[in-house]
């Protein structure tokens, strides 16, 4: 809502600046977003009067011309071709600094010295509609009778200030001047100065019309139609000052009809429309759309009606969409006579509904949605017919009033003890009965509660702490002292998920990942290649279609993260994401799906370089070694198998994880056919459930004691067969060691001369160690053999001496 | 005579040890002089031609030439171990501005840092963290949180949709309405609630998904002052212990009397500047008294007892915590600005 300072002051009294009266607004609840000085701009910018025009020597399309600005004359150079001696015209002067940034200064224009420029309405940000028709695409020509000298804001009223008032959907009746100046009023405690026409129970001195007659036919959306007839219309623009004050509101001004209407509107906040009556045939009703009917609206659109909307109809065709625009057939014209001037009440959702089904938003309708005062449907007719009087604009003939419903006015119990208990601080009843004086709200004395009758207008106020609420902001939250809740003393605990996934985090970054946020909703397709289409969840209107879907497995967002850094030579990286992916049991969606939390991961290239360390590249065995790392942390012993083919992993580089046989994730190269697509070749992932882990957590660590007897280390290496998987040949040598075998490392793999190209040697550092005694060199030597010989048998290897 | 031999090895040798440079070249003099085929002790072998008498007398001079000899001999072992010493150090000088050994390290986003920072608040003071779905049904999301269907305040929030009744929820608050329906009748109910949501918007402002954390306390007498308390406890914590907060009447749907919390700024004090906008003040969050209508959808008797109820941005804390100006920073992951955590 803006708000004109200059009009506010007429309806209270305001002493402050308006950035403080801004901040005083804001500060009880009526947030100011903004305050807009209208005359910005314009400092230097005065009327002035051309005298004299002549060509420029030396250009075609200049002007010289002579300007009178009241005391002084100027000379100013204009390339405009609108000019006509005598026209009144906005000149800016040296040192003028214009709305639209341009900075005036004298200089000589082809030879001859301009002191100055004359502006266009575009220049100075103002409505072209200010000036003659002859402005168009010129010079803006004001009305002959602005003074020469003057300056221009004053001309035009300018020397206003605008509050741009951000309401919150609670308190629509501040959609009205005069709302906003009792808000004034109670929070500066300033005097309200209302006009009699602001009182609700005003009605027209005028009979009741014998025709249109009006028919509510659906009382639920429709609680009160009335209507004002005005015959005799003589259509003309309105005065300045009304314009002015509209133009002040973010409304064009168009007519003395429409402005009045409009006025009246920003006054009383209660939505007006007028029709043009010859064209009304018959009674009119307040109905729902027919099936298939159709209307065309004032922007010349046929639309297609529905049977949820509702309709004001004559009874032959819809004049207009209820509170959301007007027919074309009933607009009102230069050639309209008599007039019916709509004031309604219609429910907020409907319009709300109707609105955006047809993508029409407006003034009114933004009232209608947020829900107007059905009792001041009437009092703002009579305003109206005050104004169509005071400007001459016809003859108010009869007021229409249908009235089906007004909800019952409120009377709720307001006591000085809760309002003290809910504060934490005492406030007394002398002080609440204050605040309610403030705020010009009847009460009576009911026991020791207050009983506060609320006006029509304030539909916020419903129960007790409502009004609370009004003291709270009439005293001030600063009054409120700070404690602390005083109840039972309570532990601070997180759930046995959040610790976990918190340790997750920790180990992830301390192997070196950096940690990655990504959106929850992907790209269709994204799911169709890494996660679940018959488990997808998909949203009805996604901020655009690439974010139509919940994501059903976190790789895709790491896979977009990392193609976006390569893409901004981001070239080396080792990122994490532990957050949940949703789940839907059923297409469509009735329960809530499932939200399971997983970790996943994505390394490509290689760590940075360092002239100590060695550069590691990232490839399945680092990434494995992230996954071992959170084997580790975790105490979980995961085992891994080689995944059937699949096309998205590389089939010789990737494997699925498995956690006491139940899968919980998997580990790979991307599929290099795939990898090549997204510019992520050689990239490694893993992805796990958390879920599967968390029903696993080891139970925590059991420490040994240190042995007291020493170990001994043997080390061998073995030439098997490629295909033979390292973890094998390490169980089997468990299996034969037994209980003296104390710990099994492999410390070398090798493939290359002069092993054949089938073979490949694994080298085996073991670790003797009774806990009883110690173990002689014969004993070691002897089970060492053994094993030796075992897994020569077992796997066709060679010992490599 | 043997005197004169004793003086004159023992005067050779001073001389010789002078001219030593190393300590192999003094363990080699040594062996010449002292060892057991050395001048000094073939010297000693001859006292067996001397007579009883002249014994004693002999055998004290030699003992004394070799003590002194032996002291030489320290002296000048000292002195070239200390040389050796130096010459070591100097020769194992490092250039000690080349960086260390570099061990790996990650970043944490600057998001989940920031929520592990308030959850430690406020775990501190007594509270539990719980959690609720992302995908929420209209009733908790909206209803049961005092907006009705058709409630003009479902504007104030756009929704992503999966079917009319379930939606991504909008707020963290309906995770206050799970928590009550759960916990009720027990009291207090001191919680907070972390989480993603969604609401349709994007811009350097807004991202269409972002953090929330959401407060919840509920208690026989529980105040606004209370409400105030704990809100400056944690500004205090999380922004510097001088900051300041005052409340401004605001609207919440589910809150009664509401009011929008600001701290003072954190950049200027209070002075004014560009992020405060000159205010002096930085809106942080929104709270209020839990409206009664959302006590009794949870539960809970209004009449019995009362709470109060907050909600917080955990993006907007982060950028004012990091000066950060563009939200899509944040989700956009380039390695370049996570690094910085």
């Amino acid at each position: 809502m803006k708000v004109s300072l200059e009009w506010l002051k007429q309806l209270v009294e305001i002493k402050e600046k308006a950035e403080d009266l801004a901040e005083t607004l804001t500060r009880g609840g009526i947030e100011v977003g903004s305050v807009e000085n209208l005359d910005k701009g314009l400092e230097k910018v005065v009327v002035g009067e051309i005298k004299e025009l002549s060509k420029h020597p030396d250009a075609d399309k200049l002007w010289i011309c002579q300007v009178s600005l009241g005391t002084e004359m100027v000379t100013i150079v204009c390339g405009a071709q609108n000019l006509r001696i005598g026209d009144k015209v906005p000149v800016a002067r040296d040192g003028a600094c214009l709305p639209n940034g341009m900075a005036i200064k004298t200089a000589p224009l082809r030879g001859v010295v301009s002191e100055g420029m004359l502006c266009s309405a575009g220049e100075l940000l103002l409505d072209d509609s200010l000036g003659d028709p002859r402005s168009e695409g010129g010079i803006l020509i004001l009305a002959p009778e602005a003074p020469a000298g003057q300056d221009l804001a004053a001309f035009l009223g300018l020397q206003d200030s605008v509050l741009d008032l951000e309401l919150y959907p609670n308190r629509p009746d501040c959609l009205a001047m005069v709302n906003v100046a009792r808000e004034v009023s109670f929070l500066s405690g300033e005097k309200l100065n209302l006009p009699e026409w602001a009182d609700l129970e005003k009605k027209p001195p005028l009979p009741l019309a014998q025709s249109p007659a009006v028919v509510i036919d659906e009382p639920e959306l429709c609680w009160r139609y009335a209507g004002l007839i005005v015959e005799d219309v003589k259509i003309a623009p309105s005065p300045q000052w009304m314009q002015r004050r509209l133009r002040a509101a973010g409304v064009r001004p168009i007519s003395n009809i429409v402005d009045i209407t409009n006025y009246c509107m920003l006054e009383l906040g209660q939505p007006l429309h007028a029709f043009d009556h010859d064209k009304i045939s018959g009674s009119i009703h307040v109905r729902r759309a027919y099936a298939g009917e159709k209307m065309l609206t004032l922007d010349g659109v046929e639309r297609e009606l529905e049977p949820e909307m509702l309709l004001i109809a004559d009874e032959q065709q819809p004049l207009a969409l209820a509170g959301v625009m007007g027919g074309l057939d009933s607009e009102i014209t230069e050639a309209t006579k008599r007039i019916f001037i709509e004031a309604a009440h219609f429910a907020g959702y409907s319009i709300r509904r109707t609105s955006r089904k047809l993508g029409l938003r407006s003034e009114a309708s933004n009232r209608f949605e947020k829900g107007v005062n059905p009792y001041g449907v009437v009092a703002t007719l009579n305003r109206v017919c005050e104004l169509v009087v005071e400007m001459g604009v016809g003859r108010p003939l009869a007021l229409a009033d249908e009235t089906r419903f007004l909800p019952p006015l409120l009377k709720l119990d307001l006591s000085a003890e809760h309002t003290s208990r809910l504060f934490g601080v005492e406030v007394t009843k002398d002080e609440v009965c204050r605040v309610l004086d403030k705020l010009a709200f009847p009460y009576q004395e009911k026991g020791e509660d207050l009983q506060v009758e609320i006006p029509s207008y304030r539909s916020d106020l419903q129960i007790e702490v409502d009004l609370i609420e009004e003291v709270a902001r009439s005293i001030g939250y600063d009054k409120i002292p700070t404690t602390l809740p005083r109840g039972a003393q309570t532990q601070g605990s997180r759930t046995p998920e959040q610790e976990f996934r918190a340790q997750l985090r920790r180990v992830l970054i301390r192997a070196g990942l950096d940690e990655v946020l990504t959106y929850a909703f992907i790209h269709p397709e994204s799911n169709r290649e890494w996660g679940s289409l018959t488990q997808t969840v998909t949203i009805i209107n996604p901020l655009r279609e690439d974010l139509k879907v919940m994501r059903t497995s976190l790789i895709s967002g790491l896979l977009d993260v990392a193609a976006r850094n390569i893409a901004r030579r981001n070239t080396d990286l080792s990122i994490f994401e532990i957050g949940n992916v949703y789940l839907a049991s059923e297409q469509p969606l009735v329960n809530l799906p499932q939200e399971s939390p997983r970790v996943a991961g994505i390394a490509i290239g290689k760590s940075k370089r360092h002239w100590l360390s060695p550069v590691i590249s990232y490839d399945f065995y680092y990434m494995k070694g992230i996954v071992d790392e959170i084997a580790r942390e975790f105490g979980l012993a995961f085992s891994y198998e080689v995944p059937p083919v699949q096309d998205l992993l590389h089939p010789g580089r990737s494997a699925n994880i498995f956690l006491q046989q139940v899968p919980v994730g998997y580990i790979g190269e991307i599929h290099p056919a795939k990898g090549k697509t997204r510019g992520l070749e050689r990239a490694v992932i893993f992805e796990l459930d958390l879920v599967q882990i968390l029903d696993n957590l080891g139970t925590g660590k059991r420490i040994q004691s240190i042995p007291k007897f020493p170990a001994v280390s043997r080390d061998f290496a073995v030439v098997v067969p490629t295909e033979t998987s390292a973890a094998a040949v390490m169980a089997k040598i468990r299996l034969l060691g037994g209980k003296l075998l104390q710990q099994t490392d492999i410390f070398d793999v090798y493939t290359g001369k002069p092993i054949p190209d089938d073979r490949k040697s694994l080298a085996f550092t073991l670790r003797y160690q009774s806990l009883e005694r110690t173990l002689t060199d014969e004993e070691v030597n002897s089970l060492n053999a053994q094993i030796l010989l075992g897994i020569q048998q077992e796997f066709a290897a060679e010992w490599r001496k | 005579m043997l005197k004169d031999e004793v003086r004159r090895i023992e005067e050779e040798t001073l001389q010789n040890l002078k001219a030593v440079t190393s300590l192999e070249e003094l363990q080699e003099l040594k062996v010449k002089v002292l060892g057991k085929k050395g001048t000094f002790t073939a010297l000693l072998r001859q006292m067996g031609k001397l007579s009883a008498e002249e014994r004693p007398v002999f055998g004290q001079i030699v003992n004394e030439a070799r003590d002194r000899l032996e002291k030489a001999w320290a002296e000048q072992a000292a002195c070239l171990e200390e040389a050796a010493l130096l010459k070591q150090l100097e020769s194992e000088r490092l250039d000690i501005t080349l960086p260390g050994y570099s061990f790996p390290r990650g970043h944490q986003h600057p998001l989940t840092r920031v929520i592990e920072e308030i959850e430690t608040i406020f775990l501190g003071m007594g509270f539990q963290i719980v959690e609720g779905p992302e995908i929420e049904t209209d009733y908790y999301n909206f209803e049961a949180l005092n907006l009705p269907k058709d409630h003009p305040a479902r504007e104030m929030q756009d929704s992503f949709y999966i079917t009319e009744e379930i939606l991504l929820r909008t707020q963290t608050s309906p995770v206050q309405i799970r928590t009550m329906e759960k916990l009720c009748p027990q009291l207090p109910v001191k919680i907070i609630a972390p989480g993603k949501v969604y609401r349709n918007d994007d811009d350097a402002t807004h991202s269409p998904m972002f953090h929330q954390v959401e407060g919840l306390v509920v208690d026989r007498g529980i105040c606004m002052s209370d409400l105030k308390g704990t809100l400056l406890n944690f500004s205090r914590q999380m922004f510097g212990p001088a900051r300041e907060i005052r409340l401004r009447p605001s609207f919440f749907p589910f809150t009664e009397p509401s009011a929008e919390v600001d701290v003072s700024c954190m950049l200027c004090g209070g002075e004014g500047c560009r992020i405060c906008k000159n205010s002096g003040w930085i809106e942080i969050l929104g709270s209020g008294m839990v409206h009664p209508r959302v006590l009794e959808m949870g539960g809970y008797d209004p009449r019995e007892v009362s709470g109060f109820a907050f909600g917080m941005g955990v993006e907007r804390i982060a950028m004012l915590k990091y000066g950060i100006d563009d939200m899509r920073l944040l989700f956009e992951n380039d390695m370049r600005f996570l690094q910085q955590f």
